[in-house]
């Protein structure tokens, strides 16, 4: 597809009107970024770099107020599409409690598709569908306070596959989980790259659930600084920590080891990768 | 002389209805003061429970709690006193924040000692610096700050009223990178200044491993260990079972154990793996 | 305290009663209650008791639950039962010391009213114990629909109330959360007289204010972001469908009222 989710050239600022005269803050300063249909695209950055702002404007959320920005087609500046592109491009976010409406977990799972005006036949088909591919299906009737955070968050998850969009951006969905409800997110988020053939963009402080990604995109104030496969981007050590960012131990191990002078690669993002290049060169050396 | 013991605690959710739940089973515990004491353990394991009797926020079924050499709940009256000994920042303590000043938070606690003004200002003060705080920031509401920031603010108002012992649950969990550094560093250079005690809870290991000189783990409401950090790392098998992710660096040093490699599988922090690597290495 | 409250509560099954619409459901407790203010007799109030028991145990609510609702009103049924006993002075005098005159009719009226009071709740509270608090909103919604036409934002009321009790649990368990947190700060919230009580209070109101906004300003996000765009064209994935059932519970319902208002008039 044609633009399925294209960035070029846009700027936006945030305006604080309480202050006189109003304090501008340009969050966005010239992004230019592309995604394709199908890709799984992790995209780092520190607090305030703007990438919360830039998934914003990928679902018309924000609209930028210089250059263009096209998702699913349709430019995100014409009205008449808002409800299409809110449909293909689903958002979820950091705190699950906040986006969670309604009282019984389908019923929450059906919101999204009755503000949409699905046939109710259909909203029940889907709901259940959906329900069933974050494996929450048996709560169908529990209330979402009484679950857990990484329950809760597959609740959002499913909401949003309910509207069967082609893409989902999500905001930091795992900042707020313990390491198992991490795990549960992250293999749901996979699941529906590999099986379901959707998008993902995820924005995340973990680089371990970037480095699962195909490709990851690095924003430092407002502009994009690096877009590559994770074994590059996160072979950049020296500069990753320059803007506050960190990368997988094992990849940080390498380095140092390459730094002191060894034979070893410094593309090796997995545990695998690293005690086979571990292995490799303990037997060459000794 | 401990600064915490326990004996024999348990505390029970809901006795005699249908939802009762053993959240703390019998635990024995003796932490000395001045120790860096990392806290793991799955969610719903026991330690937010734990942490939460030892400043009298909950009070034991059963079993003692002595802080500082004396009984908690004994008498009733001197419960808020020994409470201010204990300092325990709740995670996200930035949404606790309500005054109108950075200032005036931090002195809440302090004020609630009852000191008197010029203390409470010499500690306000103090506590901003040690968490990187400047004299412009004191002055700003709470509201108007960045994440860390105010998180920062939050901390320092419970480090203000100066405890023997302060307790953070998951303080750097929702921050960036950068942020949990800053956040984790600040406390590690509070404890190397103060020499209080310090206690850590946390889902990252490899924070806990950075941090803690002494780990200890809650499993399943009971006290799976209480040791040095190294031979807590030396059971990663039995914490991965448990379903607590271990450092990748001590998986990693674990695997090249098994495939044959002479080398210590105690490895728990990237700078002392890298040495041994090099040790090996240069050999 | 808080978790006491079982009004609004739901549980879940598959009775005659779970299984009626919701929105003659809400007519049935309306005649109920208007069973209840008709009656004028103790054999009248008997029929409107005979037919919430009856309803109760074809519900298959726990009998427990019913006495549990009734537990937060306790204080109001002492103080009606004080209040008529002590100001009703016709009747035969059974007890009277200096100006306390205690009648017959007295202690008849009270229990007439508390036993009034006791079926109100209890008929009510069967309503929320098997209706899910959305299916409730719904039905309500629709029950007011005609009110559109007047320009009254049906719609977004039910939408305002079913965000509210999705919320309620979340801030309850929010506020003691920040309680323990300023208690842990030293904050004394149980000693001192009023004002200081009220005083003690802003640290734990303006945080739970605070946090509050921020949630709604997300959820409001969310919602936008799931293409809410408020009740034009929305569709309901339970539709509420009447049924053979609804029709039988109205008779049974009218036959309980025509006796009630029989006896009236018989003077039973």
């Amino acid at each position: 597809m044609q633009n399925f989710l294209k960035a070029e050239r846009v700027r936006f600022s945030y305006v604080n009107n309480m202050e006189n005269p109003p304090v501008v803050n340009e969050v966005l300063k010239g992004v230019d970024l592309e995604i394709k249909k199908g890709e799984f695209v992790a995209v780092l950055g520190h607090n305030g770099s703007g990438k919360s702002t830039l998934a914003k404007c990928f679902n018309a959320i924000n609209l930028p107020e210089e250059g263009e920005v096209y998702a699913v087609g349709f430019n995100t500046k014409d009205e008449d599409k808002i409800l299409d592109i809110r449909q293909n491009v689903g958002m979820v976010f950091q705190n699950p409690d906040n986006q969670l409406v309604a009282t019984i977990v389908e019923e929450d799972v059906a919101f999204a598709l009755e503000n949409m005006g699905v046939e109710p036949k259909e909203i029940r088909r889907r709901v259940d569908e959906a329900l069933k591919t974050v494996g929450m299906y048996e709560f169908r009737e529990h209330a979402p306070h009484k679950l857990s955070g990484g329950q809760k968050q597959r609740i959002a998850i499913a909401g949003i596959i309910a509207m069967e969009p082609k893409c989902i951006l999500l905001d930091e969905p795992t900042a707020m989980l313990d390491p198992k409800g991490r795990r549960e997110v992250l293999k749901t988020i996979k699941k529906l790259n590999r099986e379901n053939g959707v998008t993902i963009v995820l924005i995340t402080h973990y680089m371990e659930e970037a480095a699962l990604a195909d490709r990851v995109v690095v924003i430092d104030s407002g502009q994009v600084i690096i877009d590559d496969v994770p074994q590059k981007v996160f072979s950049q050590v020296e500069k990753m920590k320059s803007v506050g960012l960190d990368v997988p131990q094992v990849t940080e191990l390498c380095w140092e080891l390459k730094n002191a002078g060894f034979d070893i690669s410094t593309e090796i993002i997995t545990e695998d990768e690293c005690v086979e290049a571990l292995l490799g060169l303990l037997k060459k050396e000794n | 002389m401990a600064i915490i013991k326990t004996e024999n605690l348990t505390y029970v959710y809901g006795e005699g209805t249908p939802f009762r739940k053993v959240a703390v089973d019998d635990v024995n515990l003796e932490i000395e003061e001045g120790e860096m004491v990392g806290v793991i353990g799955h969610t719903g394991s026991g330690k937010s429970t734990l942490i939460q009797h030892f400043n009298g926020l909950l009070q034991p079924t059963a079993g003692k709690i002595y802080i500082d050499g004396e009984e908690l709940w004994k008498e009733k009256s001197r419960l808020r006193e020994i409470r201010f000994k204990v300092g325990l920042v709740f995670q996200y303590p930035e949404y606790q924040l309500f005054e109108e000043t950075c200032y005036k938070d931090i002195g809440f606690g302090p004020k609630n000692m009852g000191l008197s003004e010029e203390e409470i200002d010499k500690r306000v003060r103090e506590t901003a610096r040690l968490v990187g705080l400047d004299e412009r920031i004191l002055k700003k509401s709470p509201f108007e700050l960045s994440g860390g920031q105010k998180r920062r603010v939050a901390i320092a108002g419970v480090m203000a009223m100066n405890p023997k012992i302060l307790i953070l649950d998951e303080p750097a969990s929702g921050l960036d990178p950068k942020g949990r550094d800053k956040i984790l560093g600040l406390i590690k250079e509070y404890h190397q200044e103060k020499k209080n005690t310090v206690m850590l809870v946390s889902h990252s290991m490899e924070d806990v491993a950075k941090n803690a000189s002494k780990i200890l783990v809650m499993n399943k409401a009971k006290l799976f260990c209480y040791d040095e950090t190294e031979k807590v790392f030396h059971r990663a098998d039995e914490l991965t079972q448990m379903g607590l992710a271990v450092p990748q660096i001590t998986r990693v040093f674990n695997r090249l154990k098994t495939a044959g490699v002479d080398i210590n599988d105690d490895v728990y922090t990237l700078k002392y793996g890298t040495r041994l690597l090099l040790d090996i290495l240069k050999k | 305290m808080l978790k006491d409250i079982t009004i609004g509560q739901f549980f879940p099954g598959n009775s005659f009663i779970h299984k009626l619409d919701p929105r003659f459901k809400i007519v049935f407790t309306i005649a109920f209650i208007v069973m209840l203010f008709v009656a004028d007799s103790f054999a009248g109030l008997g029929i409107g008791i005979v037919f919430v028991l009856m309803a109760f145990l074809v519900s298959r609510i726990p009998f427990k639950m019913m006495l549990k609702s009734l537990k937060p009103i306790l204080p109001i049924i002492i103080f009606t039962s004080v209040l008529n006993i002590l100001f009703i002075r016709t009747g035969d005098v059974i007890f009277k010391w200096s100006f306390i005159i205690i009648t017959k009719q007295g202690f008849t009226t009270a229990a007439f009213m508390v036993i009034r009071i006791m079926a109100l709740i209890v008929g009510t509270s069967l309503l929320t114990y098997t209706t899910s608090p959305i299916v409730l909103t719904d039905a309500i919604e629709r029950l007011l629909s005609p009110l559109k036409k007047v320009k009254v934002p049906v719609h977004e009321l039910a939408m305002m109330m079913t965000i509210a009790l999705r919320f309620i649990p979340t801030l309850v368990e929010e506020t003691d959360k920040i309680m323990s947190a300023q208690k842990a700060r030293g904050a004394d919230l149980e000693s001192g007289n009023l004002i200081q009580r009220a005083k003690a209070l802003v640290p734990i109101l303006v945080p739970l204010f605070v946090s509050s906004f921020r949630r709604a300003e997300e959820l409001a996000l969310a919602m936008e972001c799931r293409c809410y765009h408020g009740g034009d064209g929305r569709t309901r994935m339970k539709q509420l469908k009447c049924s053979y059932r609804d029709f039988v519970s109205l008779l049974i319902i009218a036959g309980f009222l025509a006796v009630i208002i029989v006896f009236n008039i018989l003077g039973i």
